[in-house]
């Protein structure tokens, strides 16, 4: 849009015809207060903190509500608009409680800051305030009206931006509230994002209220360890006996693709981290039962179990399983200390999706897959399978504002009337299971039509609709786990006749892409490189097997036939998630790396105990193939990281661990070591730096030396260090992929988890367990009347 | 059904059916009804809003803004469907006019509405009558039937080949909704907050398309004005503010009732010869020209012209017509206090210089009016109005504030009698006892 | 839930007068009440339903209107009106009078469920003051003596 010029406070400003004047004030660093404006939320005009003064207008005018003319001439610091402001404040203040030594939001407060910057040092009023007691509406939001200063925030983004509608405004004048669906609770999807878009305390987080002040915690911006969107999330943490405790999780920090977002789980669900079921200890069997022993004694039986076994019955008879939870460097640690370390291929993960078919398919286009911010800007999305609002919550917003905010068309073909629908331009219902045959029509397959009319949708409407799309311009084509294998082929190249087509495939855990991409397969390496090749890894790696290992029902049925001796899983749960036979390893010596005694550890013969990714540090890629970094927030005592274990594993095979990680070297091994002139000096520096985070990278349990290594030799990783240090998230390219395999269908099990549950990660959130809680009670509650 | 009164110094107009049986349509024709709207199917869109702007009709709600001036802000193409309303959601204090042409005159704003269509090119009209009104509602519906039954509503009306609809609506208590943008979002189904301005309602109004929105009293008029020409009707006023008004006396005064006089008409002839004078051997002490929401004038300042402009230059609001007398026996603080209250029940609660200004105005109020009043009171109240007006989301603000500072100026010693614990000097004894308060 | 033949009719004409369904929820939840006395969760539940709104989108709109109310009252709701008006021709004098015959306060309810009380705004009765509204029948010029006459009139119609 043309630019238009206007004058505040005597500053020539230039913006986009159409920008709201509050807006443009803060291109030139000038700020106008508000409570209720809000970017992306629809406008209030109702604190009336924006009040500015523009020439010719006779009262003066809300800065949320006027959109910039040219030559238009405005006041933003006149004596009237202090006094304004003031006055405003004042009279909310007249009836807030100003419990703020008690509050939650004391310290990160809107109105404190306002009142601080704008406000009155005196009350002029007598009266006694209007009260009214707090309320809990749900096991995670609380609502204490006297504070509430009505600026509709949390109205707004329930409904505009969640499109849930849960709160609503009730009664009017000063009576007005706040109100929940249910009258005296919520019903809705406990997003909390009412919380966080709260300028002042009233609405509190049941997981957080009256537990700290805001200044006693560290805020750490990480990445969610739950679904696959990879939202950035803030954890609040605080010294505890057992470490660091993390307290809270928001989205402060809006520098992630998230922006305002946040979900249950990556706002709540962190709890899991303190659970009393924590495993703070090695357990090791002895007479059949599992008990504490040291690192020591742990690291130097495996260590001689697996070394014993590689040399005695070969790297065949290893089996390995990774986690979709680890972050990137871990996975390719594992990936290839199994290849270089224990000599095996078998080597899996929880697969959710199929990366390889896609890596195989786009290999050789370039911006072939959509970022997670690239959804919410696309003209228009096809999103075929999946239901993102359960198990996508991030996607779901981004598609949701999208068409919200920038009018995008969205074309839903589904088997369920999924709630995305209703900002669908057009939703096609199917039968389960003929999203294949979607992609098959799609992609000129006439005949599979057939199997898709139905009485809302004739030949003739699948004909259109195909055209429809095929006329849309950077369409992004979004998919579920229903779309695999030759389907998926399928798609792509229907895709790839739409000019700027982009690609998400949907896989379900926080770093699932990242195992995919890190090559926890049986037949890929690193970058879907197969294990039967010269590739850079086979080049790097020195003498790796070359003929495919076995994927996860292969080790089972090894397993069984005794051939399996050793099976090492780290952070997965194969017994409990995937319907495995608890007794098909007993003949094996089996390791398990995890924070609990899961259904996989209770039959282990040594339990390592795990931190968590909110405990480590790292970098994790997302769905749509966006790399982010993983800092260390919370800890606790007694845990190790998977990628210290690993490395101390190699050690006590007697493994030169130097070949694994190869630490020392790289950009960071000279931080702080040759600044000083006298090493005194350097020892006082490494001390600070360490007590920032910032220790020089000497270390072969420093996972950035793996990052250099990921950077340097899988394809697409070669993103800016810089950003990605900065926390900005960066799109990887499958562009120069390897060439992929195709895996068997049933080697796909969707996590089918929902927006309240998280694998086996969720049964240990005790927030996430109340909120089912509640949810289950209600509907008998309504069944006996 | 409310009595009717008369006075020769009225121009009956708006009034002329009144009590003549009108609401029978049969009758309604035979008193020259229908006729301004067949009339005006034979005129250009333009020529009809041409008639309205110059004479000099401006909106009988309270705000004075020329109609004809409105209603040409409609743009000629719109993609949305346009409509005109009728905004008879009368709830300002002091104010029963548009009750009475409800009453005994439906057909003629059936036919103002009909003539605003054919004026901006709409299909439809809505008639809003508030909640209360019930025994309305079912005459203007009857009266509605009866129109579609002569072929005067719905398709092809009067054999024109024009089709224009009229709906009629209800309220159910607020206020509020008196204001446009809030009465549109009351009759989509919501509840009555104003809406941003801009887009004003001719341009983006009812469920988004073009709208027009009249008073009761505006609409009633402008069937006479077709007929009777632009320049009769303008000249029943003085320059630039056209022909009579409904003045609704009430208070303290001997003959209360609606007389319809002209524009600019007399304030002191208005108290002492139309309305009969002070009653009880009284004195005047004070008048609220236009309803609650204008400042009050004192017994020395009637002396004035009841037209929009002279009203202003006097430092109030010629409002809605809404005439209220207080006599020398009546408590400022108390008639502050009640009119306060009324706006502190009746803000939409919004904004926060109206939701929370009107609540600690009240209490303030409350508090002295019983005795407990210090002397810093007064002059926050004047503060506190002073930092609503202008301020607020919508006029409500101002309405609360206006009469306020004008209370606590004209009638300062007044305030200053109530301080130190003093009773109220006007009130009987025992009469004090106090309701729980409006609460809602 | 069941509503009246009368009111089915009335619902039936309204709704298509109209471009969006909900536009015609006010007029109709006083319709309701009208025939139910109060609002009731399950009138709320059935109008949200066939206007295809949420109950708390109805709750939140019932709130706004001060006609309408979610609690029970009165089969008489006795109005009285004690805006500027009435004020100073004594409209609370009429509704102390009512307080005390009644023996109930504003927004009470006699224990026979005959009558409510309730202290209403500017009802447009000004040039009439004082006046009061039962439901919705008007009764202006008010002395206590009328009042108290209207309120037995009330009381017999309720009887017969």
């Amino acid at each position: 849009m043309a630019d238009v010029t206007l004058t505040v406070d005597g500053k020539k400003v230039t913006a986009p015809a159409g920008t709201l004047l509050i807006e443009a004030c803060k291109t030139v660093g000038i700020e106008v207060p508000s409570f209720c404006y809000y970017p992306g939320l629809s406008l209030c005009g109702a604190c009336r903190m924006c009040l500015v003064k523009i020439e010719k207008m006779p009262k003066l005018q809300t800065a949320c509500t006027t959109v910039i003319s040219e030559g238009m001439i405005v006041t933003s610091d006149s004596e009237e608009i202090k006094q304004a402001r003031k006055s405003m404040i004042e009279l909310l203040l007249g009836n807030h409680p100003l419990d703020c030594p008690v509050c939650d939001a004391g310290g990160e407060c809107e109105l404190q800051d306002m009142t601080f910057s704008y406000g009155a040092a005196e009350s002029k009023f007598m009266e006694a305030k209007n009260h009214k007691d707090e309320q809990q509406w749900s096991p995670v939001v609380f609502f204490d009206r006297p504070r509430c200063i009505l600026c509709y925030r949390c109205v707004r983004v329930c409904g505009e931006g969640m499109d849930v509608w849960a709160l609503g405004v009730q009664n009017r004048g000063v009576s007005s509230i706040i109100a929940p669906n249910k009258e005296d609770h919520l019903e809705c999807e406990e997003c909390g994002m009412c919380i966080d878009i709260c300028p002042v305390g009233a609405l509190t987080s049941g997981a957080y209220r009256y537990k700290t002040r805001p200044w006693e915690m560290k805020h750490v911006g990480t990445i969610c360890t739950h679904c696959g969107d990879g939202c950035k999330t803030t954890l609040g943490v605080r010294r505890a006996d057992t470490g660091m405790e993390i307290v809270r999780g928001d989205n402060r920090d809006k520098s992630g693709t998230n922006g305002d977002f946040l979900c249950i789980k990556g706002r709540y669900a962190f709890d899991f981290a303190n659970h009393e079921e924590r495993l703070s200890r090695p357990l090791i069997r002895r007479d059949g039962k599992l008990t504490p022993s040291t690192w020591e004694e742990a690291f130097e039986l495996i260590g001689k179990k697996f070394a014993e076994v590689r040399d005695r019955d070969g790297g065949a008879a290893i089996g390995v399983i990774g986690s979709t939870r680890t972050t990137n460097e871990e996975n390719y640690l594992l990936s290839k200390f199994a290849r270089v370390v224990l000599k095996t291929n078998n080597v899996d993960h929880h697969r959710t999706a199929d990366f390889p078919v896609l890596a195989a398919a786009v290999r050789d286009k370039a911006d072939a897959t959509a970022s997670m911010a690239d959804v919410f800007t696309a003209p228009a999305i096809l999103l075929i399978g999946n239901n993102p609002t359960e198990q996508h919550p991030l996607l779901a917003w981004q598609i949701r504002n999208n068409v919200r905010l920038h009018r995008a068309r969205l074309y839903v073909i589904n088997s369920n009337p999924i709630k995305l629908r209703q900002q669908a331009t057009s939703f096609t219902e199917i039968a389960a299971g003929a999203e294949g045959k979607v992609a098959a029509f799609l992609n000129g397959a006439d005949a599979a039509v057939d199997v898709l009319v139905n009485s809302s949708m004739d030949r003739e409407a699948w004909i259109a609709l195909r055209e429809k799309l095929r006329g849309e311009q950077n369409l992004a084509i979004v998919f579920g786990s229903e779309i695999h294998g030759t389907d998926l082929s399928n798609l792509v190249k229907f895709g790839s006749g739409i000019s700027g087509a982009k690609f998400v495939c949907l896989a379900d855990y926080a770093n699932s892409r990242g195992a995919a991409d890190m090559g926890l397969y049986p037949d890929l390496l690193p970058g879907y490189h197969p294990t039967a090749g010269n590739s850079e890894f086979h080049r790097e790696w020195g003498d790796i097997p070359q003929a495919a290992g076995l994927d996860l029902h292969g080790m089972v049925d090894a397993g069984k036939a005794g051939k399996l001796k050793v099976l090492y899983v780290i952070g997965s749960n194969p017994v409990g998630r995937l319907n495995i036979d608890p007794f098909a390893f007993s003949k094996s010596f089996v390791v398990v790396q995890d924070m609990f005694l899961t259904e996989t550890a209770v039959m282990a013969d040594v339990v390592l105990p795990a931190a968590n990714a909110y405990e480590k540090s790292g970098t994790f890629t997302n769905t749509c193939g966006d790399l982010q970094l993983v800092k260390k927030a919370g800890e606790v005592t007694g845990t190790k990281a998977d990628f210290e274990m690993i490395v101390r594993v190699a050690d006590a095979m007697g493994f030169d661990v130097r070949k694994l990680v190869p630490f020392g070297g790289g950009t960071h091994a000279d931080m702080g070591q040759s600044r000083g002139a006298q090493s005194g000096e350097a020892d006082r520096h490494a001390v600070w730096l360490e007590a920032h985070g910032l220790e020089p990278k000497m270390s072969p349990f420093d996972p950035t030396t793996i990052l250099d290594e990921i950077q340097r030799l899988v394809p697409g990783y070669d993103v800016s260090r810089m950003d990605l240090l900065a926390g900005n998230s960066q799109h990887t390219s499958l562009a120069k992929a390897g060439s992929g395999v195709a895996h068997r269908p049933e080697s796909i099990a969707p996590a089918n988890d929902d927006l309240f549950s998280s694998g086996t990660l969720g049964r240990y959130s005790r927030t996430l367990k109340s909120v089912v809680e509640s949810h289950q009670v209600k509907p008998a509650e309504v069944a006996a009347d | 059904m409310a009595d009717l009164v008369s006075h020769p110094d009225e121009v009956k107009v708006v009034t002329r059916r009144f009590g003549k049986g009108a609401t029978n349509i049969d009758r309604y024709l035979e008193l020259d009804g229908y006729k301004a709207v067949q009339k005006a199917l034979g005129m250009e869109a333009d020529a009809i809003i041409n008639e309205v702007k110059n004479s000099g009709l401006r909106g009988r709600g309270g705000a004075g803004f020329s109609t004809g001036m409105k209603w040409s802000f409609v743009p000629k193409q719109s993609a949305k469907p346009k409509y005109v309303l009728c905004n008879g959601d009368e709830s300002e204090p002091g104010t029963c006019k548009d009750r009475l042409i409800f009453e005994h005159d439906p057909h003629a704003v059936i036919e103002g509405v009909t003539i605003g269509g054919l004026a901006v090119g709409a299909r439809s009209g809505y008639i809003y009558i508030r909640g209360e009104y019930r025994y309305l509602s079912i005459i203007m519906q009857k009266a509605i039937r009866d129109a579609y039954a002569k072929g005067f509503l719905g398709r092809n009306i009067f054999g024109s080949g024009r089709d224009f609809d009229i709906y009629w609506h209800g309220g159910a208590g607020a206020y509020e909704v008196g204001e446009e943008s809030a009465l549109m979002e009351s009759l989509e189904g919501k509840r009555g907050i104003p809406r941003i301005r801009p887009p004003f309602p001719a341009v983006v109004g009812l469920w988004g398309g073009p709208t027009v929105i009249n008073n009761a009293e505006t609409l009633a008029s402008v069937p006479h004005i077709v007929l009777g020409g632009a320049e009769w009707y303008a000249k029943l006023g003085p320059p630039k503010n056209g022909g009579t008004r409904l003045f609704c006396l009430s208070g303290n005064i001997a003959k209360p009732g609606v007389y319809e006089l002209p524009m600019g008409y007399s304030l002191k002839k208005m108290i002492y010869e139309v309305g009969g004078g002070i009653p009880n051997g009284r004195e005047l002490k004070a008048v609220v020209p236009g309803g609650s929401s204008t400042p009050c004038l004192t017994a020395d300042e009637i002396d004035i012209n009841m037209d929009f402009d002279s009203v202003a230059k006097a430092g109030s609001m010629l409002g809605s017509g809404g005439v209220v007398v207080l006599d020398d026996a009546q408590c400022i603080v108390k008639f502050a206090l009640r009119t306060m209250q009324f706006y502190q029940h009746e803000s939409c609660g919004w904004c926060i210089p109206c939701r929370e200004g009107t609540d600690w105005l009240k209490k303030t109020l409350m508090r002295f009016h019983s005795g407990g009043g210090v002397k810093k009171d007064i002059d926050n109240m004047q503060y506190l109005s002073e930092n609503m007006l202008g301020r607020t989301f919508c006029p409500l603000g101002d309405a609360a504030a206006m009469p306020t500072i004008a209370f606590v100026k004209k009638f300062r010693k007044e305030f200053e009698d109530h301080l130190e614990g003093r009773p109220c000097p006007y009130e009987k004894e025992g009469a004090i006892e106090q309701l729980p308060v409006l609460a809602h | 839930m069941r509503f009246s033949d009368e009111f089915e009719a009335r619902f039936a004409e309204m709704v298509p007068h109209y471009p969006t369904k909900r536009s015609a929820l006010v007029p109709t939840l006083l319709y309701a009440q009208d025939e139910v006395g109060f609002l009731s969760d399950e009138v709320i539940q059935e109008l949200a339903g066939r206007l295809d709104l949420t109950e708390l989108e109805v709750r939140n709109v019932i709130s706004y209107y001060s006609m309408l109310t979610t609690k029970p009252r009165g089969k008489f709701n006795v109005q009285v009106c004690t805006n500027i008006s009435c004020l100073v021709r004594g409209g609370e004098e009429i509704l102390h009078h009512c307080a005390k015959k009644l023996g109930v306060g504003h927004k009470g309810t006699t224990a026979d469920g005959l009558f409510s009380l309730e202290e209403v705004e500017c009802i447009g009765a000004c040039s009439w003051a004082p006046a009061a509204q039962v439901n919705y029948d008007f009764h202006e010029n008010l002395t206590t003596e009328k009042i108290d006459k209207v309120l037995d009139e009330y009381r017999k119609k309720a009887t017969q």
